[in-house]
């Protein structure tokens, strides 16, 4: 196996395949950003209106509540899958990298709501109700008083979050969008040996993870640390 | 548009996909045994190892928690063979699934191990407790309940990752999920009632291992 | 014309009532104690009429207007007009006792900010708090974060102030600075609502001593006459047990 990897390595690493590979890496990261984002703004929207909608919006509560319910128990292939066959139904033609972000953004929006929603709930009723006493609007009171205390509840999750999906976003490779696991098939299919691809793949994934692991460890203990402010 | 949606056709298969739900539950349960085994041995390595091994055990839950589960398979399905390590695709699935839950169940084991308080411990002591005693009445109840809500949580999880074995032609539920499509066609109502079933599956999950641990363990728990 | 009137006023926590048949006028400047039993829905009053929780039934009038409790602009007018220190402070855990000041005339009432930051100083200095401008609720006692609360809800310029069980949180030796604050107020006429379990501080201040019990007003007269004549058995009762000790 060694002798193999050794003998293939310098056409593996030819100029062409590197930027090929880079560029998988930054479709793979992009993935999982740009869903985490879009799905933080969705989710922010979810777990806000499941707290404050009034009683007479009880069936729209309930709907947010399934959603958030059902997306967090659903694997993200077949999530893949229902929102591929969905374009293909409507007869939409949008690309591969668009499925596959739409279903990031959809269980990214289910999981991050909770997160949210638990953030939200740390802090104490009576902040709401003092808000709410010095006529404070929903906006001032999210804004001034119970996000400035949520954040470090529900920062470090999302961040964790954003590290897990950039691991399983490799499942979109099935649906063939250009990612970093795509390209290892690529690759292999081109006759280079599964050792050296998925080798490289793995600590491409790796360097890709570690550091923003890393970065949310430590974010994790500042904010910890950190005063409310 | 001119789909209309027609459960008639799939609904027959019911069965069958249920029966596919329960092997993903295996899988998922064998990993998840074979995971904690490896999450003891690691997480008491990590605890009261030397610096040697827990460098060791350090870099491989560090590695595999910063690396796809699927590229992982990829790997000991694809690439072992070189070496001359010849897997079925079930086999090397359920390896690569154990490895990883290893991991993670490293890192959940652990800090369970360090939320025992050592003022518990002298608690115990000081009314007359042996070590047995003290193990068997404080620590393992201790470590039961705090544990146990992850634990539960990680398999709810695993059981969701499961799924990645169809790609390897293992034949669980998203597996026979893609069987169904190719004989019927009908793919959105095969993949919806794929999603219903994992939803059932892992409420029902949720809702026993909930019970379990909050009568068994005392621990706070949801039911839903 | 009293500055407020409260007229056969309900409310219910779902389907228990809290409060029932709650008849009561303020003239400006007065100052009326609610007293009675924990549970007796002294501070559920307060809630109510700060549009905590909506009544039932019943009315409220401010100044002669009717308080419609479902609507949001006649809520945000009274809010403009009335406000609540409570029991536990509730001062927003993220800000500086300044900033817990300024935050409402700044951002709801849109003041200037260099106006109010300086009237929010002389509030605070009023209330003896002038060296803890910087400091985060969490590095003050409680007394001193409640005396903050009462310049937060001075700074709005409320023409009623209601202030529930503002010392029962707080240690015994830190109660009389709170209560001295609120004597300043006093003798500058301010109209104020208070639940309290500082009878002596009750008979030296109030206009008027409403005694409540099971969501009802039992008794309602001057101070000297609830505390030293009590027509009702209940309120007897109540008052005995609480002055022996």
């Amino acid at each position: 196996m060694l002798a193999r990897i050794v003998a293939e390595a310098p056409e593996f690493f030819s100029y062409y395949n590197i930027v090929f590979l880079l560029e998988a890496m930054l479709a793979t990261f992009a993935l999982s950003a740009v869903g985490c984002v879009i799905g933080f703004a969705a989710g922010f929207f979810l777990a806000v209106s499941r707290r404050t909608i009034s009683v007479l919006l009880l069936p729209l509560r309930a709907l947010t509540a399934a959603f958030i319910e059902m997306f967090r128990r659903i694997p993200f292939l077949v999530t893949l899958m229902m929102v591929f066959f969905v374009f293909q139904v409507l007869g939409l033609d949008i690309s591969m990298f668009s499925v596959a972000l739409i279903s990031v953004c959809l269980i990214a929006t289910a999981f991050i709501a909770e997160i949210i929603r638990a953030g939200l709930e740390s802090v104490h009723r009576t902040q709401w109700d003092t808000a709410a006493a010095m006529n404070m609007n929903l906006i001032q009171t999210l804004r001034y008083v119970i996000m400035p205390q949520a954040w470090k509840i529900i920062l470090p999750p999302v961040f964790s979050f954003f590290i897990l999906f950039i691991k399983d976003t490799a499942l979109a490779s099935q649906i063939g969008v250009v990612e970093l696991t795509y390209a290892g098939k690529v690759l292999n299919n081109k006759g280079f040996s599964a050792a050296l691809v998925f080798g490289s793949i793995l600590i491409l994934y790796f360097i890709l993870s570690y550091p923003l692991a890393k970065f949310g460890a430590r974010l994790e203990q500042k904010l910890a640390a950190a005063r409310n402010s | 548009m001119s789909y209309t949606l027609q459960f008639g056709q799939v609904t027959g298969y019911l069965p069958y996909l249920a029966g596919g739900a329960w092997i993903s539950l295996q899988i998922a349960f064998l990993a998840f045994c074979g995971g904690m085994v490896i999450g003891l041995f690691g997480a008491m390595a990590k605890t009261f190892g030397g610096r040697a091994l827990n460098h060791l055990v350090g870099g491989y839950v560090t590695f595999f928690m910063n690396t796809p589960q699927l590229v992982q398979i990829y790997f000991i399905y694809f690439a072992l063979p070189d070496a001359g390590i010849l897997l079925t695709s079930y086999e090397a699935v359920l390896i690569g699934m154990t490895l990883n839950a290893g991991a993670y169940l490293t890192e959940i084991q652990r800090a369970g191990f360090e939320s025992v308080h050592r003022n518990e411990m002298e608690a115990a002591e000081t009314l007359g407790m042996t070590l047995m005693q003290r193990v068997r009445y404080v620590v393992l109840p201790h470590i039961a309940r705090v544990l146990f809500p992850p634990l539960s949580n990680q398999y709810i999880l695993m059981t969701l990752g499961t799924s990645m074995a169809a790609i390897f032609g293992v034949e669980e539920l998203t597996g026979r999920a893609f069987n169904v499509n190719a004989e019927t066609f009908r793919s959105i109502e095969v993949f919806s009632l794929t999603a219903g079933l994992y939803i059932v599956v892992t409420l029902a999950a949720t809702l026993l291992l909930g019970l379990f641990g909050r009568f068994m363990f005392r621990a706070k728990m949801r039911l839903y | 014309m009293p500055q407020l009137e409260i007229l056969d006023l309900k409310a219910a926590y779902g389907q228990e009532p809290v409060l029932e048949n709650i008849t009561l006028s303020v003239e400006k400047g007065e100052i009326v104690s609610l007293i009675g039993p924990s549970g007796s829905g002294k501070s559920t009053l307060l809630r109510v009429l700060i549009g905590l929780l909506p009544p039932i039934a019943g009315e409220v009038h401010l100044d002669g207007e009717r308080i419609d409790y479902g609507d949001k602009r006649t809520l945000r007018s009274l809010r403009d007009r009335l406000a609540i220190v409570f029991q536990q402070y509730n001062l927003f855990q993220n800000m500086t006792a300044l900033q817990n000041v300024t935050i409402a005339p700044t951002k709801v009432k849109k003041r200037p900010a260099r106006e109010v930051e300086e009237e929010a100083k002389t509030l605070l200095s009023k209330v003896g708090l002038g060296d803890k401008f910087d400091a985060y609720p969490d590095e003050l006692s409680g007394g001193q974060q409640q005396r903050v609360a009462i310049a937060r809800a001075l700074a709005l310029k409320p023409e009623v102030l209601l202030l529930d069980e503002v010392t029962s949180a707080l240690d015994p030796e830190l109660v009389n600075e709170v209560l001295d604050s609120i004597r300043l107020l006093a003798a500058e006429g301010m109209t104020m609502f208070i639940v309290s379990h500082e009878m002596g501080f009750v008979r030296e201040l109030s206009s008027k001593v409403a005694f409540m019990a099971d969501g009802h007003i039992v008794e309602i007269g001057a101070p000297a006459r609830i505390f030293d004549q009590p027509e009702k058995d209940r309120t007897r009762d109540f008052v005995s047990k609480i002055l022996r000790h």
